[in-house]
């Protein structure tokens, strides 16, 4: 853990703005504004709007930039074309999530990183160990903005501060020019909604922040902070790094096999394991749970029974603002149950029910 | 925060207010602020026997479960039951409809609580 406490560029904006503060993986940030559940709503019908400052922004660059991170991330970014991104994981030799993060390919020597602000140092001092003359990572904590804007009304607000400028298609990036500086814009987030997040320098992004809130304010738009992000995303069946990812969690055992390319010659650190993991299954794997109404909600460290044996544990929980009961995401062994099926939690020494489900909650974009 | 003049604190905000042999115990304003939107309570049976301090509820929000503890010791009489269907409450009258549990206090003169004054004082500025 950092030894300090650092404070987000957009502090300012959030104190302005009465946010409740929380320190979260070494920052100081908005935990909520108005109130989680009116944030979390205004995001699901209209708009929200997330500091993700604290988010570390890497860069690769140099002709060797690709060749230097196929050899560590576990998706391929050799398949990215110009202005494309995906999700992938940087693992250890154990086939365990270091980090999990989204890869951009802005060009054939230019490549655009986005890790948990937990593991930015670490993944930054990993990255550097590989440079060469051809390949150099930048990007230290603190030094730019991020934020994200998602909801419905999203591109309805982004494309007025944008004056109409063409806006990335889903899980691509590109760069504008906003208030006289070069920004990147990707068409990604973390709520299961269709959105944004918006990086540039520290004084622009001050700009962009208070013209967003008020292109959004007639359209619903509210500002948001961690605790709304948590339950969009939980409900979006989205993974949280620490929680439901960790070093003795592999991408296979979390149900993310689709974000590990194994049909390719180049090794990374892990995949022997990860081999294994997909030719004969792994240990464990990660369900969906649905609670009903009216019972405790799930949470991160309950214990999971089917009938008496204790088949694993919650890795996130969380009383569904949308769906009005409990969902959470569970590491159990395997042989797993099956969707639909019955199976308990334990809150406080009492069992409670809960059903096996998909781990996309909601139906979202 | 409000801290109404005649009530009894629990450092671990709970408050507690005598009408003779009856008490009523719910969290403070400070507390519900904390915890932001209620969504969840589980309550005591009646009749149950508690000591002071003992975790006697759970409070959930969207983020978090709390513990609540017995600002005295006693017998819970009853819960209040429209919690269940409207745990919001907690937030916008905690000192009122939104209170916990009504217990016989094993004595009518607590120890341990905290003044308003002294309670507000306990709390960041």
């Amino acid at each position: 853990m950092p030894a300090s406490i650092s404070e987000s560029p957009l502090a300012s904006c959030h104190l302005a703005l009465g946010a409740r503060m929380i320190p979260f993986a070494g920052w100081n940030l908005p935990v909520e504004y108005s109130g989680l559940l009116a944030e979390h709503k205004a995001t699901r019908q209209a708009a929200g709007l997330f500091d993700i400052s604290h988010m570390g922004q890497i860069r690769a660059k140099g002709k060797d930039a690709l060749s230097c991170l196929e050899s560590l991330l576990a998706n391929d970014p050799a398949k990215l074309k110009d202005g494309e991104g995906h999700y992938s994981f940087i693992t250890n030799e154990q086939g365990g999530v270091i980090d999990d993060l989204l890869v951009y390919r802005l060009s054939a020597d230019d490549f655009f990183l986005v890790v948990n602000a937990s593991r930015h140092p670490e993944i930054l001092q990993l990255l550097k160990k590989h440079e060469t003359p051809q390949v150099r990572f930048s990007g230290n904590p603190g030094t730019a903005t991020g934020m994200a804007l998602q909801g419905p009304q999203a591109s309805a607000i982004l494309a007025q501060i944008l004056q109409g400028a063409p806006l990335p298609l889903r899980n691509h990036i590109a760069q504008f020019t906003l208030f006289g500086a070069n920004i990147l814009i990707a068409t990604t987030g973390y709520t299961g909604e269709n959105g944004y997040e918006i990086f540039s320098d520290i004084p622009t992004g001050l700009k962009i922040w208070a013209a967003l809130l008020e292109a959004g304010k007639p359209l619903g738009l509210l500002p948001c902070g961690l605790g709304s992000r948590d339950s969009l995303r939980l409900e979006a069946g989205l993974p949280l790094n620490g929680q439901d990812l960790s070093p003795e969690i592999s991408p296979l055992e979390a149900g993310l096999g689709m974000f590990v390319d194994l049909n390719r010659p180049r090794t990374f650190p892990g995949r022997p394991v990860l081999e294994k993991h997909k030719g004969s299954g792994s240990p464990r794997i990660c369900i969906g749970l649905q609670g009903q109404p009216g019972q405790p909600p799930p949470r991160h460290g309950y214990p999971v029974f089917q009938g008496d044996k204790q088949i694993g544990v919650i890795t996130s929980g969380v009383p569904s603002p949308t769906l009005g009961h409990g969902i959470a995401l569970a590491l159990v062994t395997t042989p797993a149950p099956l969707c639909g099926q019955d199976v308990e939690f334990e809150v406080r020494g009492r069992r409670v029910p809960a059903k096996v489900s998909s781990r996309k909650f909601l139906k979202t974009k | 925060m409000n801290t109404p003049d005649n009530l009894h604190y629990a450092k671990s905000h709970e408050w507690l207010r005598l009408d003779k042999d009856t008490g009523t115990v719910g969290i403070t304003d400070h507390a519900q602020s904390a915890l932001s939107d209620v969504v969840f309570v589980e309550l005591p049976k009646s009749g149950r026997v508690v000591k002071q301090g003992e975790v006697i509820a759970t409070v959930e929000s969207v983020k978090a479960a709390s513990d609540i503890y017995a600002p005295v010791g006693g017998t819970i009489l009853e819960s209040n039951e429209t919690l269940s269907s409207d745990p919001g409450l907690i937030n916008r009258e905690p000192y009122g409809q939104g209170w916990l549990f009504r217990i016989k206090p094993d004595s009518t003169k607590p120890t341990g609580l905290l003044s308003s004054s002294d309670y507000a004082a306990t709390l960041p500025h």
